[in-house]
């Protein structure tokens, strides 16, 4: 039969299922395709803590939805216009998500009567009229699967297993996917087993057959590539990027990385990465705690390494003791927390932004540190470049304040040139630099920097001691003396706090705004999302937002000023609202939202519509 | 390889230009000589040295080596040092500790150092008691140890450090006292030679909170017949006329001591510090009785195995000898690897 074609300008796409269906692969493999054909891209996984859970249940439902459009897009989506179920449970966990006229894929087969009967549903809801609002297409995915592959040389389960990529076969006809890409991924992932390379192949030929053939799905869909600039992309999560980042500060700075780490979700990721890439001199350790993976790190950059520990809220805790020797010592570190759902244990595979507080103030005695936060998942590489940067010229501790909104989530990414990024080369002290030509002063600053010299061991002439005790101005020695301490810890803050760093930028097209929306972090796509969305309905709104938060941009006082009214929406209860009403008596607003879950671009056009009335 | 050059340095050569500040007459002052006038032996130049501490009187040592050093924070010299070590393996990384500091605070990370064998000397100065918060008991104290902290006698059993070690398998294991500057130097010689961890614990008199606590190791009228000195290859017999002897005795699964004279010379234990299984060290560990009869001191353990430092390294140097490009060049096919596209 010929299907009609249909054009669309946006689609998002949810495929949700049990832990164990595979719907990370399916939607990662999904968005692959899709990136292949030029489309703009947003991903947004959510999966559960348990690795596990009871099959069936609603705690085991994991899903991955894809954003895709022919021009520039910011979000992963507020709502799904397709959701693919591949049981009960994952049907009634999302439900709530779809809109109206939403199309439904159901796998029939697992709609027994004790699988609706797991997740309470008394019958069967393809089979009443709960469903009567949405376009519900039933499909028979296992049974089908098995089917193809009856004269497969392949295990009945293992038949079973590969009903993900029937999945993926029906969604890639559906909407006009190139493949090739996931048939070269199949044969890579089972390359020590032919058979599943061949039943994997074929299941995913059936799904995109059964799509061509069956009367059910009459309409086929393409949407346009994406006016994207020139150059070549890959598609990219913010844990990898964030990895990347920090193997090219590694190249740029001309140290060698040393990252300690302990496990921990949803960081582990990034020491996972790292790990693969000795061949850059990146050195990875697992240690047995987060306080000896901080110490690692501080011990090697020390010696003269870029010291590196990744860890989430729980584990910058218990970093804290050893951030703030690292203040006292005056050496680079970078602490890169991937935020997640607290306090405590929390839900550690949801996002939040509460950790801002601790990483500005969560330190014993006054300890400043640099605090960056990464926008996007690709703006992860650039964030870890830039807190290298400081690091290093500056020597002390950053934090990079990513989430598991951006580490998890990917979008396509226009690879740098390597030339154009940073140049982080230090020069480390070879010489005395006393006076008298033989002495060595190891806090003896840079004027321009208040950085002090870093004076690696093995270096002759310069052996000294620091540690944790005051230390006198220039000598380092210990020192109790109270206008030295008072000296040092002035001196301590204004390194920090005179850290050159670039002028926020206000976003404002019209250039008539009265109200600006002041995000951090993560917050970036839905923010922009729903500004946009005001404008198209001829609402002016500016945006700014901040990837330094320790220091602050010089010009943000008066940007903040020049507004009627500023919003600061967070996933938190008001952390930077507090510091920016503190710090430049602004009256700013907050909207601030902790269900682990991003902000929808529709709830934040919502909340501001109704600021833009009362200004 | 041609010889190393003789460097010529003396004891003076690594005393720092900073006021010592410990109690007049404590024993770190023994310690610190020792080691000081030890240092030159090795023929390390001083700024391949690093001394790295936690917190706590001994952990003062540091500010007055002239090396490289740290005065860290409590507990975590271990883990900072590991760092160090992996990092830059051509450094002489030493660790100096206390029983709090090693024991309690920072008992995790000297248990995972010493199963890693990462390339460090760890020196603990074992006075049994916490002298910097002035008088608490420790987690050598002995039960019912009297203090401000347990005015009526601590509660809790003390760790032999000797025995916590071995049950994490360093490589190298010994015991010796601050006031026996000859054997206390043996033992740095034997622990400098050795590749890993070497946990070295020293007795050490704290005479302001625990004054005394060695006295019976110390005293001419009893020392002879409280030490074993431990010499690879030796019988083991102690007392004042070698009139005590280790033994296995059959069927039991310690070493026990007896009377030389009433055992046949071929069951007295010969001392070997190679034993590979950790359980022959560990008897030994455990043979001192409450008031320090029985004390071996000296090297009770040191056997042959990877340092971390050496493995993390050469799996880096592996992973570098596949390399033919700039970094700069390989950064870029890093970046580019998986699936990519490119937009004209």
């Amino acid at each position: 039969m010929t299907k009609q074609i249909r054009q669309l300008d946006r689609v998002v796409i949810r495929f949700a299922g049990d832990s164990g269906d595979g719907m990370q692969l399916t939607g990662d493999r999904f968005t692959s395709e899709t990136a292949q054909l030029g489309n703009d891209i947003s991903t947004l996984p959510n999966f559960p803590a348990e690795i596990r859970a009871p099959a069936g249940t609603l705690p085991g439902v994991s899903s991955f939805q894809v954003h895709f459009a022919d021009y520039d897009i910011l979000t992963p989506g507020d709502a799904p216009n397709v959701l693919v179920a591949m049981n009960p449970a994952a049907l009634k966990a999302n439900l709530a998500d779809l809109p109206r006229g939403a199309d439904i894929i159901v796998n029939t087969d697992e709609f027994t009567r004790r699988n609706l009967a797991k997740v309470g549903y008394q019958t069967s809801p393809l089979d009443d009229d709960s469903l009567a609002g949405y376009v519900v297409h039933p499909v028979a995915l296992t049974s089908m699967t098995i089917g193809a592959l009856a004269d497969q040389d392949v295990s009945k389960k293992d038949a079973e297993r590969a009903k993900n990529m029937f999945a993926l076969g029906l969604l890639s006809w559906m909407y006009s996917r190139p493949y090739a890409s996931t048939l070269r991924f199949l044969e890579r992932k089972f390359a020590a087993r032919p058979e599943l390379v061949a039943a994997n192949i074929a299941a995913f030929k059936a799904g995109w057959n059964f799509g061509e053939t069956t009367e059910d799905f009459a309409v086929r869909y393409e949407v346009k590539p994406a006016k994207m600039h020139p150059g070549t992309y890959r598609n990219i999560t913010g844990n990898q990027a964030l990895s990347l980042g920090l193997v090219a500060a590694g190249v740029r700075s001309g140290l060698p990385v040393f990252l300690g780490a302990y496990p921990i979700t949803p960081a582990s990721d990034i020491l996972h990465e790292l790990s693969k890439h000795k061949r850059f001199g990146v050195v990875t350790m697992q240690a047995e705690d987060e306080i000896a993976a901080v110490g690692a790190a501080l011990g090697a950059s020390y010696g003269g390494s870029l010291g590196v520990t990744t860890t989430s809220g729980p584990g910058v805790a218990l970093k804290s003791e050893t951030i703030s020797l690292a203040v006292a010592l005056e050496l680079p570190l970078v602490i890169v927390d991937v935020q997640r759902a607290g306090p405590s244990t929390g839900m550690p595979t949801k996002t939040e932004q509460a950790d801002l507080n601790m990483a500005l103030h969560g330190r014993h005695g006054e300890a400043p540190v640099a605090v960056i936060a990464p926008k996007s998942p690709s703006d992860c590489f650039h964030a870890a470049l830039e807190a290298a940067r400081i690091a290093l010229t500056y020597r002390t501790p950053v934090i990079l304040l990513s989430d598991n909104y951006v580490a998890n989530g990917s979008e396509p990414w226009l690879l740098p040139d390597v030339e154009s990024l940073p140049d982080l080369r230090v020069e480390f002290a070879t010489a005395p630099n006393g006076e008298d030509g033989t002495t060595f002063l190891p806090y003896l600053r840079d004027p321009e920097t208040l950085a002090r010299p870093w004076a690696v061991p093995g270096t002759p002439g310069l052996e000294h001691r620091i540690g944790g005790l005051e230390k006198a101005d220039k000598t380092g020695d210990i020192s109790y003396d109270p206008a030295n301490h008072d000296f040092m810890v002035r001196t301590r803050a204004a390194r920090i706090e005179t850290i050159p760093v670039p002028d926020v930028e206000v976003e404002d097209p019209d250039g008539d705004a009265r109200v600006l929306v002041l995000g951090w972090g993560s917050t970036y796509g839905p923010i922009g999302a729903a500004c946009r969305g005001l404008r198209q309905r001829g609402l002016s709104v500016a945006q700014a937002h901040l990837r330094h938060l320790a220091p602050m941009p010089a010009n943000l006082g008066e940007v903040l000023r020049s507004y009627d009214r500023v919003v600061i929406p967070e996933m938190n209860l008001g952390q930077l609202a507090h510091v920016i009403r503190a710090k430049y008596l602004v009256d700013a607003i907050g909207y601030n939202q902790v269900r682990g879950l991003p902000f929808t671009a529709a709830e934040l056009e919502t909340m501001l519509e109704e600021v833009l009335k009362n200004v | 390889m041609s010889e190393p050059i003789a460097l010529k340095l003396t004891a003076k050569d690594f005393k720092s230009d900073q006021e010592v500040r410990w109690c007049p007459g404590c024993g770190d002052y023994a310690i610190l000589a020792a080691v000081q006038q030890f240092m030159p032996e090795l023929n390390i130049p001083r700024e391949n040295t690093v001394f790295i501490s936690g917190i706590g009187c001994s952990s003062r040592f540091p500010y007055y080596m002239n090396t490289y050093g740290m005065h860290s924070i409590h507990g975590r010299a271990p883990a900072i040092a590991t760092g160090l070590s992996v990092s830059r393996p051509d450094l002489s990384v030493w660790v100096v500790t206390g029983d709090g500091d090693a024991l309690s605070i920072g008992g995790n990370h000297l248990i995972h150092a010493l199963r890693r064998n990462v390339n460090l000397k760890i020196l603990l100065f074992n006075n049994r008691i916490y002298g910097l918060t002035k008088g608490q008991y420790s987690p050598t104290s002995e039960v019912g140890k009297i203090t401000k902290s347990t005015p009526v006698g601590s509660a809790d059993a003390p760790f032999n450090p000797l025995s916590l070690a071995l049950g994490a398998e360093a490589t190298f294991v010994a015991r010796t006292i601050d006031s026996d500057r000859k054997h206390l130097q043996s033992v740095l010689r034997a622990a400098a030679q050795h590749e890993g961890s070497a946990f070295v614990e020293i007795y050490q008199n704290c005479n302001i909170f625990n004054d005394g606590a060695f006295d019976q190791l110390k005293e001419p009228a009893t020392r002879d017949d409280f030490l074993i000195r431990l010499e690879h290859g030796q019988p083991i017999t102690f007392g004042k006329d070698g009139q005590f002897c280790v033994v296995h005795p059959p069927g039991g699964f310690g070493l026990e001591v007896r009377e030389t004279a009433a055992t046949p010379a071929e069951e007295i234990v010969v001392h070997d510090a190679t034993v590979t299984d950790p359980a022959y060290a560990f008897a030994l560990s455990r043979l001192p009785g409450l008031d320090l009869r029985n004390t071996p001191i000296g090297v009770f353990r040191s056997v042959g195995r990877p340092s971390y430092d050496r493995v993390v390294q050469e799996q880096v140097a592996t992973a570098r000898a596949t390399v033919t490009e700039t970094p700069e060049r390989q950064l870029a096919a890093l970046l580019g690897s998986g699936d990519t596209w490119t937009i004209l």
